[in-house]
């Protein structure tokens, strides 16, 4: 357990001290986001309407943005391999690279993500289920994720590779927390798709290190 | 003693056994499809709403059982790899998934075609449109992971457990997919049950599933075999570099 802990806080100072990777995402996340209107011309009703779909699949574009390095620094540098040879299972490893992705990338995407509901004119409504189906479904964004990242790790232009592998498996995601947040405005029943979406983050969370686990082994042989 | 899957799991037995099957499995596809094709043109009747442009569905329905059919087996092949290390099942594994990849497209192309005149629009975001679509874009996934990795025994596992991810997520994705239309739209498609296709439809459209079926078995073995006779070249090409290396080293000791 302690080598688990430090191992996640080691990847969060990384991600705190070495710079570039938060804010990244985070300036990704807004520029797309800002784009849209001025591609879809600033229609506040429109706005109003396509606002949680918009911030849920810039979500998604932000966070696929920094998983790429989720194994890849540490491959490069050699530590993946004094992980694979260490005391803890590879699965946990595999665990604590994807938590320490979910706390340092999609919590902060996802607390910014009403902010940028100003800007496309969220029912204020929303905000509350926004940030809760955020809050809730990124840790499928992560665990999934980093088995796109343990996947490509050796592959030639890794970074396009993993949006093509990744995305057509977030496509639950995006649909239950979508559901949810429409569901929170309607009259429809709203815990059934937020139960589904949580019912997504555990299971991803239990799979996903163990195929990201079973990549990483394939490759550190 | 071997089982017969052991037997079969050889390499040079399959080369024997499937080049002694391939001519007959292919004539017999292609007697099953010429029968089939009679069938769908001639024998049975235009739709009452949508006319000739029905008959379509004879190749729609077939191609879209083989997406699904493939990837099903895919994901059983990269089981094989992954647990009982068969050389055989990666090579089943590549040659099914742009054989896969080929019908699911054919199924969403034809699909697309037929519903321009049937429900006035080439592409509706219905359930199974869209989760189609999605099992389009996994085979793409495998097939771009695989290409992209130089080591092939590195890439056949990786795609592999691709696969099995792929499999798990499918009913998942689908799923989903119902889940958010019955949100936001009612299903369009006009469904046919199996019992309310009357039977001048239905015996067409089985003969060519099962022409699709053999068809599909052809094209596999052919795959197989070609992936096989691939590796054998490429083995022996690096076996003569060895040699050349070699003679080349005992040149310069001499």
């Amino acid at each position: 357990m302690n080598a688990f802990l430090s191992l996640v806080a080691r990847d969060l100072r990384l991600a705190v001290r070495q710079g570039g990777a938060i804010g990244t995402a985070l300036g990704f996340y807004l520029i797309v986001v800002t784009m849209l209107p001025l591609g879809l011309g600033a229609d506040l009703n429109l706005l109003s309407r396509i606002a949680p779909g918009v911030l849920w699949i810039a979500l998604l574009l932000s966070a696929l943005l920094s998983l790429g390095r989720v194994f890849e620094s540490d491959y490069e540098d050699g530590s993946l391999d004094v992980l694979v040879t260490g005391p803890l299972p590879l699965e946990l490893v595999a665990v604590a690279k994807a938590l320490a992705h979910w706390i340092s990338t999609s919590v902060p995407l996802a607390l910014l993500a009403p902010v940028l509901g100003i800007l496309l004119n969220l029912e204020l409504l929303a905000y509350p289920a926004l940030v809760a189906t955020m809050l809730i479904g990124t840790p499928a964004v992560s665990f999934i994720g980093a088995v796109g990242a343990a996947l490509t790790l050796r592959a030639r232009r890794g970074g396009l590779l993993i949006a093509l592998l990744v995305l057509p498996l977030y496509v639950p995601t995006l649909v239950f927390g979508i559901a949810a947040i429409s569901a929170t405005l309607g009259p429809d029943d709203a815990a059934a798709p937020f139960l589904i979406l949580t019912a997504i983050s555990l299971g991803s969370m239990v799979l996903g290190p163990l195929a990201a686990a079973a990549a990483l082994r394939a490759q550190m042989q | 003693m071997q089982t017969f899957t052991q037997r079969l799991a050889n390499p040079t037995k399959f080369m024997d056994l499937s080049a002694r099957l391939l001519p007959w499995v292919a004539g017999f596809a292609a007697a099953i499809l010429a029968y089939g094709i009679y069938l769908a043109f001639f024998v049975a009747p235009p739709d009452y709403l949508h006319g000739e442009i029905a008959r379509i569905m004879f190749v729609h329905v077939p191609s879209a059982w083989l997406a699904m059919a493939c990837y099903a087996l895919i994901a059983i092949s990269a089981f094989g790899l992954l647990v009982f290390r068969h050389p055989l099942a990666d090579v089943s594994a590549k040659a099914a998934a742009p054989i896969g990849a080929a019908f699911t497209f054919l199924a969403l192309f034809t699909g697309s075609l037929w519903g321009k005149p049937a429900w006035g629009t080439y592409w509706v975001w219905d359930a199974r449109l869209t989760s189609v679509l999605i099992l389009f874009f996994l085979y793409l996934g495998l097939i771009a992971l695989r290409s992209s990795i130089e080591d092939e025994t590195l890439a056949s596992k990786l795609t592999a457990i691709l696969a099995l991810v792929g499999i798990v997520m499918l009913p998942i994705i689908k799923f989903s997919v119902d889940w958010g239309n019955t949100l936001h739209q009612p299903s369009s498609v006009v469904k046919l049950g199996g019992p309310t296709i009357h039977s001048s439809i239905l015996t067409p459209l089985l003969v060519m599933g099962a022409g699709f079926l053999v068809l599909f078995v052809a094209m596999h073995l052919k795959a197989m075999r070609n992936e096989v006779l691939r590796r054998r070249v490429k083995a022996l090409q690096l076996a003569e570099v060895a040699r050349a290396q070699a003679s080349q080293v005992t040149a310069a000791a001499e």
